[in-house]
């Protein structure tokens, strides 16, 4: 199996471990990726927000790119994932839109490629059958929340991947490889995304109500497939710590960290060291 | 009191072009709050998002433009997910954004617009954001010098930092599409 691959820009930088741990799953798992040549971000939040035009225009760049390959794309982070989606939808429903941002983008692309988020790559019969083949790690006593957050699943209309109340597919996964997946309230709630430079302090009691919920809901650990919100979890669970005056130690993971582990990759290789709450506790010697 | 119909009169054409624009129906909505209670952000805002469609119902152009509902709307999702109207409301807000820029409204939650510009200015120099020069540049003009600075070194013993910019070859085509979007929104907006 192959598809075009576009790792986005959080993954070039703060999410590199989740590029790190998909690149070593997706080799074991036969499914080949190509990075597109010279891609550009795909605007996130602040394009939408700010323009009607952009929003669509920056993705259309990329996908003409992939078009012209053949191939279909992989985006790992939600958001680009998200806006993948959304641009496409937008481009089949307006031929007058097709036309203008075909103009901007000086590319002839006929929203012909399928984008596929991380997880749907596993909702394929082959690659779940090597991967239970392969799992050679059993992940005792690992209990993940799995948090799908906004961007996977909403709006519904757009992404149509699983149910936007209450997905399953990754939990899926995590059962495949032996991980004890809890059930929760805050699979789909929102962490505050990127509201986290401007108004930090919202963002603090967002993700602490998830982490509460996954710590009360028994998990002692949250897997996730965005950056943006393991950044807010990850690297902000000590800011939430002193706010609130909780003690939260739980690990955050990207879904293909986890998965990479049950595969026997080592810490060091899936990036685990680059998180800022240690795993050693809850993995142990289960990791090498 | 507001005096509706005086609103009416002088804002008229607000709700149609906000409709337009988004391509949603505001005049489908029926009022029943399902947006307002699943919103992970309506605490902290000033209006509740079913407010705000009111408001776009009455033509109460100024007040729709003009708090911070419109710039704390994290763009979740959970309202358009959930309404039995089919209303879109989180494209709805990013219609009400657009259109409070293009009126030259001062936003009233200036950092979170602040942080957008300084997001896509990153993006139209190089092709891709560049965290740390982007983080340095909002600092820097929102003010708030040391924001995160307890984060820094452990992002960088962590090397979670890139100390440059990651630029495309095709970054003058990428800065290019800003401009042509520049250009054709300058237009059409009419401002």
């Amino acid at each position: 199996m192959k598809y075009a691959y576009f790792p986005g820009c959080s993954l070039h930088s703060m999410a590199e471990e989740y590029n790190m741990a998909t690149e070593l799953v997706m080799e074991d798992l036969n499914v080949e990726l190509r990075e597109i040549p010279d891609w550009n971000c795909c605007g996130s939040t602040p394009a939408h927000t700010t323009s009607h035009l952009l929003p669509v225009a920056l993705p259309a760049r990329n996908l003409a790119i992939i078009e012209k390959e053949g191939l279909d794309v992989v985006a790992p982070c939600a958001a680009c994932y998200n806006r993948f989606k959304a641009a496409n939808k937008e481009l089949n429903e307006d031929d007058d839109l097709k036309e203008t941002v075909n103009e901007i983008i000086e590319m002839d692309y006929q929203a012909n490629v399928e984008v596929l988020n991380l997880i749907e790559v596993f909702q394929n019969d082959d690659v779940m059958e090597i991967l239970e083949e392969k799992v050679n790690v059993e992940l005792k006593n690992i209990k993940p929340a799995v948090y799908y957050g906004c961007l996977l699943t909403r709006p519904p209309e757009v992404t149509e991947f699983d149910d936007a109340e209450n997905p399953q597919s990754m939990d899926q996964i995590m059962e495949a490889i032996g991980a004890e997946p809890v059930e929760w309230t805050h699979k789909v709630e929102c962490c505050g995304g990127s509201l986290v430079m401007a108004r930090s302090e919202v963002v603090l009691k967002l993700s602490r109500d998830i982490l509460k919920a996954a710590k009360q809901a028994g998990a002692n650990c949250i897997v996730t497939a965005c950056p943006l919100c393991h950044a807010n979890l990850d690297m902000r669970q000590e800011q939430i710590n002193k706010k609130f005056g909780d003690d939260f130690n739980m690990p955050i993971f990207y879904f293909t960290q986890l998965i990479g582990a049950a595969l026997g990759h080592s810490k060091k290789n899936l990036g685990l060291k680059r998180h800022f709450i240690g795993s050693e506790g809850l993995l142990g010697s289960l990791v090498g | 009191m507001t005096n509706l119909s005086a609103v009416k009169r002088k804002n008229q054409g607000f709700k149609e072009k906000i409709e337009a624009e988004s391509g949603q129906s505001v005049t489908s909505c029926y009022q029943c709050g399902k947006c307002t209670g699943g919103c992970p952000l309506s605490f902290a805002m000033d209006y509740a998002p079913r407010q705000i469609v009111r408001m776009v119902q009455l033509n109460m152009k100024d007040r729709a433009l003009n708090n911070s509902t419109i710039w704390l709307c994290a763009t979740c999702s959970t309202c358009t997910a959930r309404c039995p109207r089919e209303v879109d409301l989180a494209a709805v807000m990013d219609t009400l954004r657009i259109e409070a820029r293009h009126q030259g409204i001062k936003p009233k939650e200036k950092d979170v617009a602040l942080f957008h510009d300084i997001f896509l200015n990153s993006v139209k120099k190089s092709g891709r954001v560049f965290e740390m020069g982007m983080t340095v540049a909002y600092n820097m003009k929102s003010g708030n010098l040391m924001q995160d600075a307890e984060l820094g070194l452990p992002m960088f013993v962590k090397n979670k930092l890139n100390l440059t910019p990651d630029k495309i070859k095709g970054a003058k085509e990428v800065k290019k599409i800003f401009d042509k979007v520049k250009e054709i929104e300058k237009v059409e907006g009419g401002h």
